[in-house]
């Protein structure tokens, strides 16, 4: 920490010798007094990986729009992720975010050592006073209307979900997706399958092409690497995290939005005021607050059926004004 | 297709048969197994030097990025290919560097080469490519039809039906046995495996072959890597490798240091993996997942210590051949 205090002491120097000198002093002192709000981000994957991008991408608009400094440690596993934490709580970080699903008990145990500093992370359990609040991917209302679409589309009456593992929040959309397609076509089986990591794409893809064999004809990427396996085989995908429609245009019918910018300016803004508390930022992902949405068709808006855009129009804007709420259902999904 | 679910046992295993022995599978068989088989015989043949090559891991990885790197700009996957040889190369050099001129332990040079390479396939990307929101991505291998031979019922789909590098890969299982059992080198490979002082004395240059192998391997564990992100799939990301070499470890002890039975190793470890995938998602056994997952891991195991129970390893495999010493 020598850097700092030796920036600290400098600085100290420097508002002291330009207030006792000239009227130039109180721009100075001004620009010292409103410096920008240090934010770090901690991510257990490569930020590559479409969960932990969606957070990153909303970090670096913040830098953007709300003018905070940014910085980030991406692949920071369970071993090192409390180090990284607490460089960042000692090296004059105000906020930290992150991803924690691989250190839940880490992540909570370091932020109880810095009560002064703001935790954010995303995290299957609930926040802890006085410092840690959550966040997570609540994308389950667009996985709902992905699985309408999915229901419309399937010829076979088989789709098909490619996760990561059996954690609520994948749950949560993989139940929502096949709940949607079973909406609109009570016919559907659902089939799963669970790759026991986050980022394994060609696992992911295999895992695609097993279930493609055995009749699936309409896929939900939860993970990256399906696309690709839809693609080879024909049959449409729908993406999920991002849009990833670029990867196989005539493949993504769809992708399942999630879009961390409200949670990140609540965030930023509770900090900046001087107002965070320890608090489950969720809601900020339901697709009322714009935390998510259904993505564009795209080249498939020529593709799907007028009565199938209606169909998910009008269910989005049930949702939207809260008459439709979308079940959530954190059980493991069963193959049928 | 799933009436009987939950009825009485006969139906269920009929069913898992139905379901289970399909084209599909055996095409997937293959298709798991490939990649897997170079790194396997790769590490067969450093083994045979008498050098264990923990530098797998982490070649296969950097090949995986400087050969998709390679093909990116350039836009051919053969180049592709030929860079991440080259770079499995280089490591295998590094590899006798320490192992063989340095002489120093065998298990801590491998995993410090795989360390310096995970973390230089890392870097190397973040420099060429930067932070992209979605990972670049190339027109990977496509599917090659043998022609005639592919029309054949049931065995054409199953073993026709593939990309260029799955028919190298097999066509590489008698090129090894060929090298290793009927060539002059094969021989002197092998007794430097297992006795370097009589090689040694026989004229053979000892160090010069664990070289060799070492290079030879490090080749393969690069078109191996290569094969992740440009033929399984179209792009490199960093959970492309995920343990995969430290599989082919193992498959070389359960394929006895041998080219043909690596090769049949490495088809039952791509058999398991296949077969769970299908599980898993055909529902019939409602398992948690985790169990269906670590199916190959198991299987690859117990069938190591029913089968490789009697194998001997080369005897001067992880001793450091020292001139001098006797």
């Amino acid at each position: 920490m020598k850097t700092t205090s030796l920036k600290s002491a400098l600085r100290a120097m420097a508002t002291f010798l330009f207030t006792a000198a000239a009227p130039i002093s109180l721009v100075m002192t001004d620009a010292a007094a409103e410096e920008k709000l240090r934010v770090a981000a901690v991510f257990e994957t490569p930020i590559e990986e479409p969960w932990v991008n969606q957070i990153h991408v909303a970090l670096k608009q913040a830098e953007k729009e709300l003018g905070i400094e940014y910085t980030w440690s991406e692949s920071v596993k369970a071993a090192d992720f409390a180090r990284v934490m607490r460089e960042y709580a000692e090296g004059g970080y105000r906020l930290v975010m992150g991803d924690a699903f691989g250190a839940e008990r880490i992540a909570r145990r370091v932020a109880k050592s810095y009560p002064d500093i703001a935790f954010t992370f995303g995290s299957g359990i609930g926040p802890a006073e006085p410092n840690f609040a959550v966040f997570d991917n609540w994308i389950h209302e667009p996985a709902y209307l992905a699985g309408m679409i999915a229901g419309k589309l399937t010829k076979k009456d088989t789709v098909g979900t490619v996760a990561a593992m059996t954690i609520p929040e994948v749950n949560r959309l993989s139940n929502a997706f096949c709940a949607g397609a079973k909406e609109v076509n009570p016919a559907v089986k659902c089939k799963f399958s669970f790759i026991g990591s986050f980022f394994d794409p060609p696992k992911a893809k295999e895992a695609a092409l097993a279930q493609i064999e055995q009749g699936v004809d309409v896929i939900y990427a939860e993970r990256f690497g399906v696309i690709e396996a839809a693609a080879e085989k024909g049959i449409p995908a729908i993406g999920n995290m991002s849009d990833q429609w670029e990867l196989a245009p005539d493949t993504v019918v769809t992708s399942v939005v999630w879009d961390m910018w409200p949670t990140v300016k609540q965030v930023v803004s509770q900090v900046k005021a001087g107002v965070f508390t320890s608090q489950d930022f969720g809601q900020f992902s339901y697709m009322g607050k714009g935390g998510s949405f259904l993505a564009p068709f795209h080249e498939w808006d020529s593709k799907l059926p007028s009565e199938v855009k209606d169909l998910i129009a009008q269910r989005k804007a049930e949702i939207l004004d809260g008459t439709f709420r979308v079940p959530i259902d954190e059980s493991a999904p069963k193959s049928e | 297709m799933n009436q009987c679910t939950n009825t009485h046992e006969a139906c269920t295993i009929s069913e898992v048969l139905e379901q289970v022995f399909q084209v599909g599978f055996f095409a997937a068989m293959i298709r798991v197994a490939a990649p897997l088989l170079f790194a396997t015989l790769g590490e067969m043949f450093s083994e045979r030097a008498g050098v264990l090559n923990l530098g797998i891991e982490g070649i296969m990885l950097l090949g995986a990025m400087t050969g998709f790197c390679a093909a990116y700009f350039s836009g051919s996957l053969w180049l592709g290919i030929a860079v991440a040889a080259t770079t499995g190369i280089i490591f295998g050099v590094l590899m006798g560097f320490l192992t063989v001129t340095l002489g120093l332990s065998q298990h801590v040079s491998g995993l410090s080469v795989t360390m310096v390479c995970s973390g230089l396939a890392f870097y190397g990307y973040r420099l060429v490519f930067g932070q992209p929101s979605q990972p670049p991505n190339v027109k990977a291998f496509e599917v090659l039809s043998v022609p005639a031979l592919a029309d054949i019922p049931l065995l054409g789909p199953v073993l026709f039906n593939h990309l260029a590098l799955v028919y190298v890969g097999f066509l590489l299982v008698p090129l090894a046995a060929f090298l290793l059992y009927r060539t002059p080198w094969g021989l002197s490979l092998r007794t430097v495996g297992e006795n370097p002082y009589a090689a040694a004395s026989a004229g053979v240059r000892v160090a010069w072959y664990r070289y060799q192998a070492l290079m030879m391997s490090g080749a393969l564990f690069g078109i191996g890597g290569a094969y992740f992100s440009l033929a399984q799939f179209n792009a490199f990301t960093f959970g492309v490798i995920s343990g995969r070499g430290w599989v082919c470890i193992a498959l070389v002890v359960l394929g006895r240091w041998d080219p043909w039975r690596c090769a049949v190793a490495a088809l039952l470890f791509g058999a398991v993996d296949a077969l769970q995938l299908r599980l898993q998602s055909s529902g019939i056994i409602d398992l948690p997942y985790q169990i269906f997952l670590m199916l190959p891991f198991v299987v690859t195991v117990a069938a190591m210590a029913v089968l490789a129970r009697n194998a001997r390893a080369p005897a001067a495999l992880l001793i450091p051949y020292r001139r001098e010493e006797r």
